[in-house]
């Protein structure tokens, strides 16, 4: 076999599957977003539908409304607020943990690693769930923190169902993916540039903020944009914990496509998010490569 | 630890708690005897022999264990493919087709599958979603095998060169056996996320087959009882198992999902 026709059967296989079943579909999906809903919802048929003097039965009104209407400006301005928020919580929350790994001794780093990562693997849903358990009106936690409440003299909140709930599960479940490139880049500090800094004269927090934090902001960046791109996204977070004034983008890409059926207007929210998120990856690369000068 | 990091010790003590604590709750409540998820009221076994008799539960398990046999036998075969093919060639579509389904919001494949399937007049199903299982999990293998074949000294691939193997045998004699944890790792990575995968199965479900994590699903949104703890507790189980087997075949292949 020549290297050409080995290269050629090797390659073939995976790449047609996923032009097939990634690519193609993603094309049509941007292609709908340009058409008519049929009239039982969903897509209209692709030949002889539409007004014939359109062209192609390809029409501009799906954007013209998303454009036209504040409402899913708002909606992306508020899933961008919770995918913003839950990227600081984690930051806040992983950085001591990814320090304490990277500068705890080598044999256990490895577990240390592995122990941030076990419980990301359990399911998706049962780490959501897990929150409803805790956040229900009946919880010890709940109790315990509506009787402070009670102390200082507020009256008690519902803790599930609410906003609070969201960020709770959003951070939950992304945690891991801002802890494990912050400690690959921790890890790989050199700990003399932290003796020379106190060789001359900088105090713990001078050593963290003029040292540590700036040679990890490469880190901070591809944690930020693994946490914020899936975030931006998630439906089923919202749909689990949120109250029903919590809906995200996901949410209503869910109801266009399977409550609503009206996929090219689904389609359009799902192709600004994947542009928004092209751009934020892009730009989260762009940053951190600018960094590493 | 050569400075005083108690702080910072501190809040990393406190963050793995806040990682593994709701998860032991789940558990906990599993062997709980009461209705409700409030307080502990004392041990029983009685919601692990509720899901035994759960007939859409059992149906649920098994659609869900072929769906993972099938889109993991499949998955890992074209992703050890897309892993050679990116390590060996110079290729430009492959690699970025293979990082984009992991790069992107998954519910936008959810969906885009969803419009793709029923303007094939595809009934949606089991196939459809094996099928999309295997989109996604290619990607996975193909980022394993890769890594792995990285970590492999090209010298052996030469001296069998030179001892008269043919390229097919060296593939076969040399560069198999030596990738081999990695495949198996990745399968198991493809087994673990198919069987896990809650959203774009979501969409690509249509209204008959149900799986675990759908099942689950419905189960929270209508009514919690103690048998949601008991499946989670025994999926967790499950991959668990499927991870420290994957890890101990091939180290770091589980360091990012």
């Amino acid at each position: 076999m020549s290297p050409r026709a080995a290269r050629l059967w090797i390659s073939s296989p995976p790449l047609v599957y996923l032009l097939v079943f990634f690519a193609i579909p993603a094309l049509i999906m941007v292609l709908a977003s340009f058409r008519y809903a049929g009239e039982l919802g969903g897509l209209a048929p692709l030949v002889g539908s539409g007004d014939p003097d359109e062209l192609a039965g390809l029409t501009l009104e799906n954007y013209q409304r998303f454009f036209g209407d504040s409402i899913y400006l708002e909606l992306f301005l508020k899933s961008f607020l919770y995918a913003s928020t839950t990227t600081v919580l984690c930051l806040v929350l992983a950085y001591p943990l990814a320090l304490t790994i990277a500068r705890s001794h080598a044999k256990w780093r490895d577990l240390l690693v592995l122990l941030v990562i076990l419980p990301f693997w359990s399911n998706f849903l049962i780490r959501v769930y897990a929150w409803m358990i805790i956040l229900g009106p009946q919880s010890a936690f709940t109790r315990v923190f509506n009787g402070a409440l009670g102390l200082a003299g507020i009256e008690p909140v519902a803790l599930l169902f609410s906003p609070v709930a969201v960020v709770i599960g959003l951070v939950y479940v992304h945690l891991p993916f801002m802890v494990l490139p912050l400690y690959a880049n921790l890890e790989k500090h050199d700990p003399s540039l932290l003796d020379a800094a106190q060789d001359l004269g900088a105090g713990a927090w001078q050593r963290f903020w003029r040292v540590t934090f700036p040679l990890s902001l490469p880190g901070v960046y591809a944690g930020a944009a693994l946490v914020f791109i899936p975030a931006l996204g998630i439906f089923a977070i919202p749909d689990i914990l949120g109250g029903t004034d919590g809906l995200l983008v996901g949410n209503v890409i869910k109801q266009q496509f399977l409550d609503a059926r009206d996929w090219p207007f689904g389609s359009v929210l799902s192709i600004v998010l994947t542009v928004l998120a092209v751009l934020f990856a892009g730009m989260a690369a762009w940053v951190a490569r600018g960094q590493r000068l | 630890m050569r400075r005083r990091p108690w702080l910072v010790w501190t809040a990393g003590v406190l963050t793995y708690l806040f990682l593994y604590v709701p998860l032991i709750i789940v558990v906990v409540y599993s062997f709980n005897d009461s209705r409700l998820n409030a307080e502990w009221v004392g041990f029983t076994t009685h919601w692990y022999g509720e899901l035994l008799r759960d007939e859409q539960m059992i149906e649920a398990a098994w659609n869900s264990l072929l769906i993972g046999v099938v889109a993991s036998a499949v998955s890992t075969v074209l992703g050890t493919m897309a892993g050679y093919a990116i390590y060996r060639f110079r290729l430009r579509l492959l690699p970025i087709l293979v990082v984009m389904p992991i790069a992107i919001p998954e519910i936008l494949m959810g969906v885009s599958l969803l419009i793709f399937f029923v303007m094939l007049n595809l009934t949606l199903g089991l196939v459809s979603i094996i099928l999309s299982h295997i989109a996604f999990c290619v990607g996975f293998v193909a980022i394993v095998v890769r890594s792995r074949l990285s970590g492999m000294d090209e010298s052996l691939i030469e001296a069998a060169r030179d001892l008269g193997a043919t390229p097919v045998q060296a593939f076969r004699l040399v560069t198999l056996p030596l990738i081999m944890p990695g495949i198996v790792a990745g399968a198991l990575m493809a087994f673990t996320l198919s069987i896990d995968d809650f959203v774009i199965t979501f969409f690509t479900a249509g209204v008959d087959s149900v799986t675990l994590p759908l099942q689950i699903y419905s189960m929270i949104k209508i009514a919690v009882t103690p048998e949601v703890n008991a499946v989670s507790t025994l999926l967790m189980l499950l991959t668990l198992v499927l991870i420290v087997i994957a890890t101990r075949l091939a180290p770091g292949s589980f360091r990012g999902k």
